[in-house]
C-alpha cells in the first residue's frame, strides 16, 4: 500500500494533503499562542515554559515539544519532497508554452510553488532566529521569548521578511486548504462553497494573526 | 470577414515548428472554424502550398478529434468543440492563433495534429466493463438509482478530444481519466472492477507521462462536455478507497 501510494501522483498529493493539513494545525496553535505577547512580557515567557512542561508529569521536560517538532519536520520533509517530485513532473509534462499565452488559474495557484519554497526559507530564518538565535539581532536571551521577539521585530529586515512570508502563507493556505480537501475527497458540488470560505477564512485569520505581533511591536504596542 | 490566421506549423514530429501568418478573406460568420479552415486549405492547395493539417471527424462536437487550441483556449472561446465553434464567435479583422494540444504525452504529429493515443492505453487499462452483457437488456432489470444514473451520464458525456490535457498548466489528465472512472464507477455493471480500473488508469495516467493535478481548475474550464472539476475529487476518494481495500485483500 505504501509503496501505490509514493508511486502515484494521487498518492503524492495526498501525501502532501495530510502533511500540509498537519502543519495548518500546528500554525493555529502557533498563532494562538504569538498573542499572548499583547498581556505583556510574563504572560508570554510563562506561556512559552508552560510549552516545555505539557504533559508532565507522564512526559518529561521537554518531551511533548520534542514530540512536536519531529512531527512537524517529518510533516514539511515529506510536503517538501512531493512538491518537488510533483512539480519536476509537472514541468516535464508540458514542455512546451503556448504561443499565445494568457494568464491561467488564480493567483494564489499559481504562486503555490514560489509561495512554498519561500516558506521554507523562511522557516530556516525563523528557526535561526526565534529558537537557536543564531541569526538573532542583539543579544539572544534563551528563556525570555517576549525579549526576543521585540528585538526582531525592531529590525526593519525582521518586519519585512516575516510580513512577506505571512502574506505567503496566506495565499498558500488559500488555494492548499481546499486542494487538500479535493485530494482527500472530501469536497463535493454542494460543499464547495464552504470549503472556500473555510480556506479563505484560514488564510486571512492565520495571516492577520501572525502579522499582528511586528505590527504591535513596531507600533509600540508591544515594548 | 476578412482574418489574419497565425497557425502552428511543423513538417513532421521531429522537426522544429513556428508560427506561420496567413491572410483569408471571405470568411461567413456562420461557418464552423474548421469550415474556415477549409477555406485557408483550399487556398494554400491551389497556391502549391502544403495545407494545414487538423484532426477532425464527425464535426458534430460528438467524436472528440478536433482538437485545436484557438487563442490560447483548447477548444476557444465558446465551451463547445472547435468544430461548433462559429466565426460569429470573432470580429471582422481579428487576428487569431491557431496551436495544437501542448503536453508532452500527446507529442505533435504534423502541425495541428498531435498523437492522443495515450488516452486510448489509459482507457485500455480499465476504461471497461469485464461482463458479458450481450445486446441491450430490458431497462428495468437492473435497477440503477436515478442519482447514480445522472452522475454516471454526466460522466459518460467525455468525449476524450483532450482538453482538459492542453488547458491544464500541468498537462495532467486527471479530468479524463476521471470522468471515466466515475462513469463505470458508480454503475452496476462497473462493479467488480471497482478497485482495480481506479488503480490501474490512474497508474498508466502517470506511465504516460502526464503531469499531476494542483486543482488549478482550467481543465474544467475548458471541457465541451462541462465535466466538472468535483469529478477529479471523486476520483482521488475512490483511488484512496481502493488503495485501503487492495491493501486489506
Amino acid at each position: 500500500m505504501a509503496r501505490t501510494v509514493w508511486d502515484s501522483t494521487v498518492g503524492k498529493k495526498t501525501v502532501m494533503a495530510v502533511s500540509g493539513l498537519i502543519m495548518l494545525l500546528y500554525l493555529v496553535a502557533h498563532m494562538i499562542g504569538n498573542l499572548k505577547i499583547f498581556f505583556g512580557p510574563t504572560e508570554f515567557n510563562h506561556y512559552a515554559h508552560w510549552l516545555r512542561t505539557v504533559g508532565e508529569p507522564f512526559m518529561h521536560y521537554e518531551w511533548t515539544l520534542w514530540l512536536i517538532r519531529v512531527v512537524l519536520v517529518v510533516a514539511v520533509v515529506a510536503h517538501a519532497v512531493c512538491a518537488y517530485q510533483l512539480s519536476r513532473r509537472d514541468i516535464r509534462a508540458r514542455p512546451s508554452k503556448y504561443v499565445h499565452q494568457r494568464p491561467r488559474a488564480s493567483y494564489a495557484t499559481r504562486t503555490m510553488r514560489w509561495g512554498g519554497i519561500i516558506l521554507g526559507l523562511f522557516i530556516v530564518w525563523h528557526l535561526l532566529d526565534l529558537t537557536t538565535g543564531t541569526v538573532h539581532s542583539g543579544g539572544f536571551q534563551a528563556g525570555h521569548p517576549y525579549q526576543n521577539v521585540v528585538d526582531t521585530f525592531s529590525t526593519w529586515y525582521g518586519d519585512v521578511i516575516y510580513i512577506v512570508a505571512m502574506l505567503a502563507l496566506g495565499l498558500h493556505i488559500r488555494h492548499g486548504f481546499w486542494s487538500a480537501a479535493q485530494t482527500l475527497g472530501v469536497g463535493s458540488r454542494a460543499r464547495d462553497r464552504a470549503l472556500k470560505t473555510a480556506a479563505n477564512v484560514l488564510a486571512l485569520l492565520l495571516t492577520a494573526g501572525f502579522i499582528a505581533v511586528p505590527v504591535g511591536v513596531m507600533t509600540g504596542v508591544v515594548s | 470577414m476578412k482574418l489574419t490566421l497565425r497557425v502552428w506549423r511543423q513538417k513532421n514530429a521531429g522537426a522544429d515548428g513556428a508560427m506561420s501568418t496567413y491572410e483569408v478573406d471571405d470568411i461567413s460568420p456562420d461557418m464552423s472554424f474548421l469550415e474556415m479552415l477549409d477555406v485557408l486549405n483550399e487556398h494554400l492547395i491551389l497556391a502549391g502550398e502544403d495545407p494545414v493539417a487538423f484532426d477532425h471527424d464527425c464535426r458534430e462536437g460528438i467524436c472528440g478529434a478536433c482538437s485545436l487550441v484557438i487563442n490560447g483556449d483548447a477548444h476557444g472561446p465558446e465551451r463547445t468543440t472547435a468544430c461548433q465553434l462559429h466565426m460569429r464567435s470573432f470580429q471582422d479583422g481579428d487576428t487569431i492563433d491557431i496551436e495544437p494540444w501542448r503536453a508532452a504525452a500527446f507529442p505533435v504529429v504534423k502541425d495541428l495534429v498531435v498523437d492522443r493515443s495515450a488516452f486510448d492505453r489509459i482507457i485500455q487499462a480499465g476504461g471497461y466493463i469485464t461482463a458479458p452483457t450481450g445486446a441491450a437488456p430490458e431497462a428495468h432489470a437492473t435497477p440503477v438509482p436515478k442519482p447514480d444514473a445522472d452522475f454516471a451520464f454526466e460522466h459518460a458525456e467525455c468525449i476524450g478530444c483532450g482538453a482538459c490535457v492542453a488547458a491544464c498548466p500541468n498537462g495532467a489528465a486527471m479530468l479524463f481519466t476521471s470522468a471515466k472512472v466515475n462513469h463505470l464507477g458508480v454503475l452496476p455493471q462497473g462493479a467488480p472492477e471497482r478497485e482495480t480500473r481506479v488503480l490501474d488508469m490512474v497508474a498508466q495516467m502517470d506511465e504516460e507521462g502526464f503531469g499531476g493535478c494542483t486543482l488549478a481548475g482550467e481543465c474544467a474550464t475548458a471541457c465541451p462536455k462541462g465535466i466538472p472539476l468535483v469529478s477529479i475529487t471523486a476520483m482521488n476518494k475512490e483511488w484512496l478507497r481502493a488503495t485501503r481495500k487492495v491493501a486489506k485483500r
